[in-house]
């Protein structure tokens, strides 16, 4: 009982990390990508829809990352090619994915397809205890690489300094002499992929079907997830893990009738992430954890 | 000294910005080993010329030679690989990063950090430049920052350093090492090419200089042949207008009183302003120098009202009056008129009109309202009041302020507020990035206000403005203010000393 929950709640957590450690790189890059839940959506459909004609879950999960992919795309034409607002298009984004997706995803609903196996046999899932840990997908051992290749990438490596750098201040960067623009497009781009993949997770996974508007906010919970982690790729497993669990306290409790209301708990990831934020607010160092040209559109002149 | 084979040479550069040409067939040289000044008023045209020796702009004709052969410098890694190393006017540091996350940003190759750590400790005893590779940027003063900047671009052993108004931000202690980097860097066979708009340091460093106005070269001297007002009169194209003196009679009576004002620092840039007292009577100019970030902008708020607080101050009476909880709004009506430093969006809102601008701190004035509903026939001939009194040149009737250079700008919301009276007035920075000419008037207009009785403070990073203006003088050092000193009793050593933190009075007990 407790490991089936144990189970559940790492699951949960999966797309919540994909998600937030895209958009983690591409905050760190000085963008803020709010169309998260759109580009979710597009990858979960993507990946149902793909999945279901194939038969193939692999082409099912390239699927939702290309389909992230092309979201972000469109993103990244507007808010770097055009300079436009960043916080409205975002948004823009998640009203036009949610619909997009539904639109799709309208043949598809009621339909049923197989989920991911495990990726361990079954005698290590019976183990008593770490037996939990034996019985996740790839995907969900894949989540926790991705954050440990963009830890190193970012702080280990020449790029990803350079990333942070254009986060930091574009213009000292442009100064230098690195492509302000190449460096946010290549992390938006790869942010949409991890939101895609992100997607992807839900209905091949989590819930073998398709419903439309299936991420339920899980995109906003991880952009949350970004600030609660104070921009550091590590915290994000924690944060996910934390987040997963009030998530499934949730459904848990409805089932069992517990008294507490169902909206304050869909409402602690938000709650949680307002204190963290006032946390490290007072203790006057939230200005040195966010990148501070975050938003800020740049334009070059040549 | 000419038999030096010649690095860089520039033939009939120009670069347009649409129909405005920034540069216009630039012909100019620098010899190895030589220090070149460049010399110039704001907009002359310096820093576009030498972003594109860096690469960081296209010129829009006109070729580039390094020792004799053609080049093209694209991007400013292929500067560096020629050896053209920049140190810029507005540095390009990163403040979250460490000093060595910042070097290597810099470097074409990648250098492990621990490898890094030693080549930079290296260089830096090589030059007497010393700084701790892994502390933040933020954690570093402005002088500090220019070291790592330098260090960054001595790391490459370039072969031309470039290096755009490094001494605007510094004291001049800080200056004179500064001069004696940059000389063992030329002994080393270096050329160096320094931008300024201060004479006497192009005099003092300098072997030539190269002279521009409006886009176009006046002159390459040797800078030993000539003197420093023909400098001037080449860079201004006229003989500068003098500044006015000082009439007023020092009436005595105390138009401002502030005393015991402790202002806790409320972000971590932020300067903590310790036990600051200052009087100021009818008729002074009183000075604040310092170095930027010492408190200036902290003490601003204080002065305008945008900062308020009865417990932390003891005394701020100005005309007798206790303002420590009177709103901007309500000091105005007081008669007391301020300027923040930061024209766009601070003293002025760019994206409005400059008749919406002139109404921003106009509202109170009954010729220009009545019952809340402004009269707009009047409201416009004040505006044009001030642009035909302080000469500011719009490119046409009313423009939104963002259309305006930044000394016209600069002229226009001095002129905003001298246009009041006001019996007393805060000013910061007042002629920050404006030309020589504009300088001029605006100093001008803010004597006869003094000579009219108005009690005077201003803030300013800039010496020389101080010395014209002011009857005393203060420092303002990580938020204390020293004594004031009337104007005679100081010079520059003096007050630079005060500016770097040391107390000339304490020094002198120890002894």
């Amino acid at each position: 009982m407790i490991d089936a929950l144990v189970l559940t709640i790492l699951m949960t957590s999966v797309p919540l990390i994909l998600a937030a450690t895209g958009e983690l790189v591409v905050e760190r890059s000085g963008v803020l990508n709010l169309g998260l839940e759109g580009m979710m959506l597009m990858g979960a459909v993507s990946a149902f829809a793909l999945t279901y004609i194939s038969g193939s879950l692999l082409v099912g999960l390239l699927a939702g990352i290309i389909s992230g992919c092309l979201t972000a795309a469109i993103f990244g034409f507007f808010v770097l090619g055009l300079a436009t607002n960043q916080v409205a298009t975002g948004l823009a984004l998640t009203i036009f994915g949610t619909g997009l997706s539904g639109l799709i995803g309208s043949d598809f609903v009621g339909k049923a397809i197989e989920g991911l196996p495990t990726l361990f046999p079954e005698t290590f899932s019976n183990l008593p205890i770490i037996g939990v840990f034996f019985a996740l997908d790839a995907v969900a051992y894949l989540s926790l690489f991705i954050v440990f290749l963009v830890w190193i990438f970012l702080f280990k490596s020449k790029y990803g300094l350079i990333l942070r750098a254009c986060g930091i201040s574009h213009n000292s960067a442009h100064s230098l002499g690195y492509k302000v623009l190449t460096v946010r497009w290549c992390s938006i781009l790869f942010g949409g992929m991890m939101a895609g993949l992100g997607g992807a997770y839900l209905p091949l996974m989590l819930t073998p079907h398709w419903s439309e508007g299936m991420t339920s906010g899980r995109g906003w919970i991880a952009l949350a997830l970004v600030v609660f982690a104070s921009w550091m790729p590590s915290r994000i497993i924690y944060g996910a893990i934390l987040f997963g669990a009030i998530t499934i306290m949730q459904l848990a409790g409805q089932a069992r009738g517990w008294t507490i209301p169902p909206q304050f708990l869909s409402s602690l990831p938000y709650i949680a992430t307002i204190f963290v934020l006032v946390l490290i607010s007072s203790k006057g160092t939230a200005k040195y954890l966010a990148p501070s040209d975050l938003t800020r559109p740049f334009i070059s002149s040549k | 000294m000419t038999t030096k084979p010649v690095l860089l040479e520039s033939r009939e550069i120009s670069k347009s910005f649409g129909s405005f040409l920034a540069n216009d067939g630039i012909n100019f040289n620098i010899l190895e080993g030589e220090i070149h000044g460049l010399l110039g008023e704001n907009g002359a045209g310096k820093s576009t010329f030498v972003k594109m020796v860096y690469g960081l702009l296209e010129p829009s004709n006109g070729t580039f030679y390094w020792n004799g052969k053609k080049i093209i410098i694209a991007r400013p890694q292929e500067a560096r690989n020629f050896g053209i190393g920049m140190v810029f006017q507005h540095f390009t540091l990163f403040p979250t990063l460490t000093v060595i996350e910042n070097i290597q940003l810099a470097l074409n190759d990648y250098f492990a950090t621990h490898e890094l750590r030693d080549t930079i400790n290296k260089k830096s005893a090589e030059f007497g430049i010393t700084v701790d590779p892994d502390i933040y940027i933020r954690d570093l003063s402005v002088g500090e920052q220019q070291r790592v900047e330098i260090l960054r671009c001595l790391l490459q052993n370039p072969k031309l350093l470039i290096m755009d108004e490094p001494t605007s931000v510094l004291t001049p202690q800080e200056s004179e090492q500064l001069f004696s980097v940059l000389k063992k860097l030329s002994k080393t066979g270096c050329s160096i090419l320094f931008i300024s708009h201060k004479l006497k340091e192009i005099k003092k460093i300098t072997q030539r200089a190269t002279i521009l106005r409006r886009g176009c070269v006046v002159s390459t001297v040797e800078t030993a042949d000539v003197s420093t007002e023909q400098l001037a009169k080449m860079m201004v194209g006229s003989n500068p207008q003098n500044v006015k003196p000082k009439t007023a009679k020092k009436s005595g009576d105390i138009l401002v009183r502030i005393s015991g004002l402790n202002r806790p620092a409320d972000n971590p840039f932020a300067t903590a302003l310790d036990n600051i007292s200052l009087n100021v009577k009818a008729g002074e100019i009183k000075g604040i120098a310092g170095i930027a970030g010492n408190g200036q902008s902290e003490l601003m708020e204080v002065l305008s009202g945008e900062w308020r607080s009865t417990e932390n101050i003891d005394v701020f009476n100005v005309l007798g009056t206790d303002i420590r909880n009177y709103s901007p709004h309500k000091r105005r009506q007081l008669g007391v008129g301020f300027l923040p430093e930061e024209r766009h969006g601070h003293s002025a809102v760019i994206n409005m009109k400059l008749t919406e601008n002139t109404l921003l701190t106009n509202h109170n004035n009954p010729v220009i309202q009545r019952n809340n509903i402004v009269k707009n026939e009047n409201l416009e001939k004040l505006t044009t009041n001030i642009v035909d009194k302080y000469d500011v040149r719009t490119p046409f009737q009313n423009p939104h302020a963002s259309s305006l250079s930044g000394g016209n700008l600069q002229k226009f919301v001095v002129g905003r507020e001298i246009i009041k009276k006001p019996k007393v007035f805060f000013v910061a920075q007042p002629t920050w990035g404006v030309d020589i000419g504009a300088t001029k008037s605006i100093r001008n207009s803010l004597i006869d206000l003094a000579n009219d009785g108005c009690g005077i403070i201003v803030i300013s990073q800039d010496l020389e403005e101080l010395f014209e203006l002011a009857d005393n003088i203060c420092v303002l050092f990580r938020g204390k203010l020293s004594d004031s000193k009337p104007l005679q009793e100081l010079n520059s050593e003096k007050i630079g000393m005060l500016m770097g933190g040391e107390d000339l009075y304490s020094e002198s007990q120890g002894h």
